[in-house]
This record gives structure tokens, sequence and C-alpha cells, in this order.
């Protein structure tokens, strides 16, 4: 994105790049995300078609990933129950950092139905894991996944990777 | 064979076990069956001549207030015919003999019989809890089950 409106800069350009090292590694970053599906209920069913060629996952660089410690974002589509809860820990606690959550449908954002009156539903995965993208819908249409997979790259690409402590405040 | 007829051939093998039939309007006819003899009652209903149910469609486990009521549901793929035997069992000792053996459907069914009211079936392989965690209290499907505040450290409701 902004790296590559460079390349056509008049005056910065003939195959010359000038930005930040960060920019260009969180411009990879972004662009190249792996991830690991944990599909629980028809979410993941609304997944299979986001995934389909007609709205076409992968386009975003995205790769689905079967090992947590490859992938770095955790997709969690649908009901988490306390049995899984505990897996869910253990599957983000195997990361590697950095690492992304999206938590997709009104059941893994705060319980869904359940949110009340369910004696085995999680009332909202961000109660186990910190929760970057919150995706809304029961299930979500392909494109509000888009609109959460921009919105998560986005993030990505603001990060800051040298001098965080500084640009935070605390040194 | 028809429901009555399936009736009067268990009430000659068994006779003080099968207490009663009930063929009404708004459910399948079914046979009210003494708890104690659930076992050789399905044997019988598996294996006698003109019977053979060789099919379980169903093991279900209902919370009745003062009792627990297990329902079976069988069907014969030779003769077509169906048949529902329920049984109740006291809540404090819900003990109910496993047809695991008969119909190995059973197995399963027992399990969630088991985990989500609380009905032991003796005699069944593996009694342990199919859906829920392993270190689960209490059988949430009965009606005074009350939930647990936490759960692993999570909050349940």
């Amino acid at each position: 994105m902004g790296l590559l409106n460079k390349l056509d800069d008049p005056y910065e350009g003939g195959g010359i790049v000038l930005g930040k090292v960060e920019e260009l590694l969180n411009w990879g970053r972004s662009k190249s995300d792996w991830y690991l599906h944990f599909g629980l209920a028809c979410c993941a069913i609304e997944f299979m078609a986001m995934n389909a060629s007609h709205f076409d996952f992968m386009r975003f660089g995205t790769i689905p990933r079967t090992s947590p410690r490859q992938a770095d974002f955790i997709m969690v589509t649908g009901t988490v129950t306390f049995k899984m809860a505990d897996r869910i820990k253990i599957l983000y606690e195997q990361m590697a950092e950095p690492k992304y959550v999206i938590s997709v449908g009104s059941c893994s954002n705060s319980g869904g139905p359940y949110w009340e009156h369910g004696y085995h539903v999680l009332k909202g995965i961000d109660l186990i894991i910190p929760v970057d993208v919150y995706i809304p819908g029961c299930p979500p249409r392909p494109e509000a996944f888009e609109e959460g997979m921009i919105q998560l790259q986005k993030k990505i690409s603001q990060q800051a990777i040298f001098n965080k402590r500084k640009k935070l405040g605390i040194e | 064979m028809t429901p009555q007829e399936i009736y009067e051939h268990l009430k000659k093998s068994h006779d003080t076990a099968v207490l009663e039939f009930v063929d009404q309007p708004q459910t399948d006819p079914f046979i009210r069956v003494e708890p104690s003899a659930v076992f050789d009652i399905c044997h019988s209903l598996r294996d006698d001549e003109g019977l053979e149910f060789d099919y379980m469609m169903s093991l279900s486990a209902t919370d009745l207030g003062e009792q627990l009521g297990v329902v079976y549901h069988l069907y014969a793929m030779k003769y077509r015919h169906k048949i529902v035997i329920k049984t109740e069992v006291p809540k404090d000792n819900p003990l109910v003999p496993s047809v695991e053996r008969l119909w190995r459907t059973a197995d399963w069914h027992e399990r969630e019989a088991f985990d989500l009211i609380g009905v032991v079936f003796e005699g069944h392989h593996n009694m342990i809890r199919i859906l829920l965690p392993y270190d689960w209290e209490g059988h949430p499907l009965r009606k005074d089950y009350q939930a647990p505040e936490t759960y692993h450290g999570m909050k349940v409701s």
C-alpha cells in the first residue's frame, strides 16, 4: 500500500524505494498471515464459503495451517464450550509471537444465544485470550469475514516493531 | 406384530416385570416395565421369534420429578414393527441394567443419559461422561440442577 505507492512517486522513483524498515516488515507481515482455523459450529461452515473460489479468502495472503506453531493468527469460529475453552487456551499459548486472534460470530464474541442460561458455553473468548478483531453475525456473511481480515491487516501494518517501549512512553 | 400383540407376548414370559401397556392417541404405544428386568425383557425382544428387534433407534432419559425415566425405542428391520419400552427409577438410586451387550448403539446412548441425567447403567463396560468434561460435577439436564459459579476459573454465567 504505502510502500508500493512510492514506486510511482516521480521524485523517489526509478526502482529506489525510500521508507522505514518497520514499514516494509509490517507490509510483509500483514500481507502473509497464516492462520490456525479453529472451526466449532455454523460459523465454520460459513467460513468454508469464504475459503471457496467465489470469495477466495487466500487473496488476503492467508494460508491455513494445521499447527498453532506455524500460525500468525487463530480464527475462532463458533460456540466455545468450557471443554473447548481449555484447549483453545493451550493452542493459543503454543502460537509464536506476534500472534493475533479473530473472534467470529456471536457465540465466540459474547456467548450468542447461550449468553444467559448456557451452563456449558463460555461467554466470549475474550474472557480467556486477548481478541484483536471481532466479526459480528450469526453466522457472519463472507463480506464480514473480508472486512474483519482487512481490519486485522490494518492493525498489523500500523504496529510498532522497533523502539516499542519508547513509543508507548514507558521509557 | 401390533404393539398389543408384542405386549401379550412379553406378558407371557415376564409376567410381573411387565407393568402396563398404554396406547393413547398422542404418543407411540409403549410398555412400562420394572427397571430390574430391563435386560431380560430387551433380550426377549431382540431374540424371540416373531419379535426380533434388531435395531435400537434411541435410548433417552428424562427427569420426571421424583423419578428418572428411561425410554427405549426399538425397531425390527425384518417385520418393520416398532415398540417403545419405558421404565422408571428413583432419583436417589438410579440403577438400570445396561443393554449395551444387546445393541452396541446403546453404548454411547447410555453414556449420554448418564452424563446429562445421571441414570447409572449397571453392567456397562465404560460408564463415564461422554459430552461434558470428566471433572464436571452434577447432571445438567436434571430439573433441580444448579449451574456452578465458575469452571476452571472461567465464569459460567
